[in-house]
């Protein structure tokens, strides 16, 4: 379970995101909307440890979230998220835990399929492959580091629609068979209604709404969730 | 690496190279061979001029001089290599400090590198020098200490680059320490400027120590190197000019071998963008060849990897003045190399063909025409990063282009710049253009992109996913000065999108590219509901909406697309198609176009009244 508590942070006199308090149940995926500059990927980054509260506390089970912890981020540019000079293979074992060279590899073909990639890419550079390859080299990254929570900001919005749906059918069935749970970060109504069973909106910083999904889709309460529902029927 | 040998392969190049090899090589055997000779004392000769016997005359004990000047070449070569590793490894320790220490402490590092860069170099040498004593060992620690910020300020600038990557962020994350992350995955990132730079400044170092040497500070007897024997030649100049001039000249020629070196790596490692390289020189319409009203036509555009499979096979496509037409396909299929084969941006080993290739009206594949680019072509990438030198102020790249071949001088530029970086909505121009590109933010690099194609009048833009790594108001903002540029100046635009959304509201015509061909070419306002190939409309069908069924799994497209080494003969999406049939898989459809303008390659597509009564 990984719970925002009361999370404030500032960069210099700017309040990015401003006493936030959210949990990820286990087995469980939280949609995150809001606008741009509203303050989902400094809590996404929070959410790791890559951040620092300046007040407030992030916590995996009743231990505050670190660096080392098992929460991993998936990033939504697919061209910065791998390095240039490792090959796909390398990039993917990265996070992996401490096992042997044979069980590393056989581990990495594992994870390219599971994200629908053919195994023999792991030799590859980044920049033998198009952006959305990429992108699914990064979800299979993430997955090697076997987190009990896994942050994902705005993963779908650099992929194909035919990849976005399996890439969201991959996360559902992830999440039906390990009991995976999510903080899902998008701006795209659709997609979030599709996976999460909560979902929170963020605005100026603050969670101004949050709930489970459909209530929150199907009947919001405040102004700006309104107004995202609106802009998504024009 | 390939990019490293085709240093070899300019002219330039190929000279500094073999200079420097000559002059590395001279280092190496020269106090091997010459040594007697150059230590000969000959009372009978004592400063004497050039003569067929002493080519560079003699000194004060009659020691051949020419001989000398090949010997001191190690030891001149070796010490300036010795102060550029000082400097490099000082340099690289202070610049790489800040990444480590976090951000309180390496707010002082950087302050103090700050400092130090302000303080001329040579002076600083000098000082240095004086504090470590006179002698060869002081001189090396003064050069290398004292071109070390210049190297600690490019190593902060790159590091600053590649550190805010979301790669960096990713293993960070993973738990992987500061100290790993910057060896694994900073400093081979930054390497290459690194050396280049090494390169450049082991010349500069070379031509401070022969002034260190010279000014007496340098070099001790009996030990020499070229500064010394000119200081000792200058006393005789007006007697025995050669005594002064040949290691004058071994300093020049040398220093000129690592600067010219270093210059054409950089030309090579590709500091210079790929948009550097769209940019030839003068610009100039030129309509020479049939006239056609279109501002872009391509027929049969092929693009073949080095494995020999075709990435691109055989796209042909017309773009109207004004018109702007959209590309959507899944990942893969070709749409990126579609596009920078048009903008002659693909680099060997990759092939491009085309049976026909005109912009404006004129063949881009006749090297006289490519200048035509270089104005008339702006190109957006999805990744503005890459595309801007992470070295070099944001104005100075700007203005490359239009100093080089619009010919304007470094005011008229510099202006245009501001003026450009205005129309692109950025806030106060003047501060901006002195900025380096990581003190951008992405939607901020993405403008200033679009600012570096409107440098020119361009008639055609093209965006490869201008917008996908930006969030989504950004995202907004970008379409919509788009929108403005081509309203205001009749502009075409090319957009490449892998969001059928952004490319319907858009565009007025898409191109529904797969496995390197296009398949359906229509109206964007027939996206949605309008679509005849089967994979169109399980592309259009793929888009999650507001009623999409939870409880069921999200229409997808079973299996994937081809990569370019497995197509196969017949159509390429049959093995995922529904309505595939055993002529499907035998044979390939052509893109065929119907009375209406609109072009299909399928052997079922839906019947143009059935796609409509769907709706
Ligand atoms: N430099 C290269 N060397 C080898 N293969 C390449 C190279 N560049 C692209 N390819 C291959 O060519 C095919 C087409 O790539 P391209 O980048 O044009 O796809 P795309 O349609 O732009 O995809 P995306 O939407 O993901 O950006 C892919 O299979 C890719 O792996
Ligand atoms: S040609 Fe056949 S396999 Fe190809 S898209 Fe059309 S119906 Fe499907
Ligand atoms: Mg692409």
């Amino acid at each position: 379970m990984l719970r925002f508590d009361q999370v404030t942070i500032r960069y210099g006199s700017r309040i990015a995101v401003d006493n936030v308090s959210l949990t990820v149940p286990d087995g469980e995926i939280v949609g995150l909307v809001g606008e741009s500059g509203s303050g989902k990927s400094t809590l996404a980054r929070a959410g790791v440890g890559l951040v620092a509260p300046t007040s407030g506390q992030v916590l995996l089970g009743d231990r505050p979230v670190g660096l080392r912890s098992p929460v991993q981020l998936v990033f939504q540019d697919p061209y910065s998220a791998l390095d240039p000079r490792m090959t796909i293979g390398q990039s993917i074992a990265e996070p992996m835990p401490r096992a042997s060279r044979a069980d590393r590899r056989a581990e990495v073909s594992r994870l390219l399929e599971l994200v629908d990639l053919d195994p023999s890419r792991a030799m590859q550079y980044p920049a033998q492959l198009s952006g959305g390859q990429r992108q699914r080299v990064a979800l299979a990254r993430a997955l090697a580091g076997q987190p009990e929570v896994i942050i994902a900001d705005e993963i779908t919005s650099a992929l194909d629609v035919s990849v976005q749906g399996t890439v969201l059918n991959l996360i559902r069935d992830l999440q039906a068979q390990l009991g995976l749970s999510m903080l899902f970060i998008s701006h795209n109504l659709a997609v979030v209604r599709y996976v999460a069973t909560q979902v929170a909106v963020m605005h100026h910083g603050r969670i101004v709404e949050h709930g489970p999904a459909p209530e929150v889709l199907g009947n919001p309460q405040h102004d700006y969730t309104r107004e995202l529902l609106a802009s998504l029927t024009t | 690496m390939s990019r490293w040998r085709s240093v070899l392969r300019t002219p330039v190049g190929a000279c500094a190279a073999l200079l420097l090899v000559g002059v590395l090589a001279l280092a190496v055997l020269a106090p091997i061979l010459w040594s007697a000779q150059a230590d000969r004392v000959d009372t009978d000769a004592i400063r004497q001029g050039m003569s067929a016997e002493h080519w560079a005359g003699t000194d004060d004990l009659g020691r051949d001089l020419f001989f000398r000047v090949l010997v001191a070449t190690r030891l001149s070569v070796e010490l300036a290599l010795l102060a550029t590793l000082i400097a490099v490894v000082v340099g690289l320790t202070l610049g790489a400090l800040p990444a480590l220490v976090g951000s309180r402490l390496g707010r002082y590092v950087v302050a103090f590198v700050n400092i130090t860069v302000a303080f001329p170099g040579l002076l600083l040498a000098l000082f240095l020098a004086v504090i470590f004593g006179v002698g060869a060992r002081g001189a090396v620690l003064a050069i290398g200490l004292a071109g070390a910020p210049a190297f600690a300020r490019l190593t902060q600038t790159l590091v600053a680059g590649v550190i805010e990557r979301d790669y960096v962020a990713a293993a960070r994350a993973a738990g992987i320490g500061r100290f790993r992350v910057l060896l694994r995955h900073v400093l081979p990132n930054i390497a290459e400027p690194l050396i280049v730079n090494a390169t450049i400044s082991a010349g500069g170092a070379l031509l401070a120590f022969a002034g260190l040497s010279f000014l007496g500070l340098g070099v001790q007897a009996p030990q020499y190197d070229w500064g010394r024997l000119l200081g000792d030649g200058l006393a005789g100049i007006y007697v025995t000019p050669a005594a002064a001039l040949a290691p004058g000249i071994a300093v020049v020629i040398a220093g000129l071998a690592f600067n010219l070196f270093g210059e054409a790596l950089a030309k090579a490692v590709g500091l210079t963008t790929p948009l550097g390289r769209a940019l030839p020189r003068l610009p100039r319409r030129t309509d020479s060849s049939a006239p056609s009203d279109a501002v872009l036509e391509v027929r049969e555009l092929t693009v073949t990897l080095p494995s020999g499979a075709r990435a691109v096979r055989g796209v042909s496509l017309q773009i109207a003045p004004g018109e702007a037409v959209g590309v959507v396909g899944e990942s893969g299929s070709g749409k990126s190399l579609t596009a920078l084969a048009i903008a002659q941006l693909v680099e060997e080993p990759l092939q491009v063909r085309a049976e026909r290739l005109h912009f404006q009206g004129a063949d881009l594949q006749a090297q006289a025409h490519r200048k035509l680019l270089g104005t008339s072509l702006a190109m957006v990438f999805q990744d503005p990063m890459t595309a801007f030198n992470p070295t070099q102020r944001i104005a100075s790249q700007l203005a490359e282009g239009a100093r080089e071949h619009g010919g304007l001088s470094r005011q008229a530029a510099r202006a245009r710049v501001i003026d450009r970086l205005r129309a692109v909505r950025i806030h106060d121009p003047e501060r901006r253009a002195r900025q380096y590109p990581h003190e951008f933010s992405g939607g901020m690099r993405q403008r200033a992109m679009i600012g570096m194609g409107l440098m020119g009048t361009p008639a055609l833009i093209i965006a490869d996913e201008p917008t996908t790594a930006l969030d989504v108001t950004v995202q907004q903002q970008i379409l919509q000065l788009l929108a403005e540029i081509r309203a205001a100046d009749h502009v075409a635009l090319l957009l490449i999108s892998h969001d059928v959304t952004v490319v319907s509201a858009v565009c007025d015509r898409v191109l529904v590219m797969y496995a390197g061909r296009v398949v359906e070419d229509l109206p964007a306002a027939e996206l949605a509901r309008g679509a005849r190939h089967p994979y169109t409309r399980a592309l259009v069908a793929a888009v999650p909406t507001m009623e999409s069924d939870r409880q069921l799994p999200l229409t997808v497209i079973p299996g994937r697309m081809p990569d370019p080494d497995d197509v196969s003969a017949g159509c390429s999406f049959a093995p995922r198609c529904a309505l595939a049939d055993a002529h499907c898989a035998a044979e390939q459809p052509e893109l065929i176009a119907s009375a209406d303008g609109r072009r299909i390659a399928c052997w079922h597509p839906a019947p143009a009244s059935l796609a409509l009564q769907e709706s």
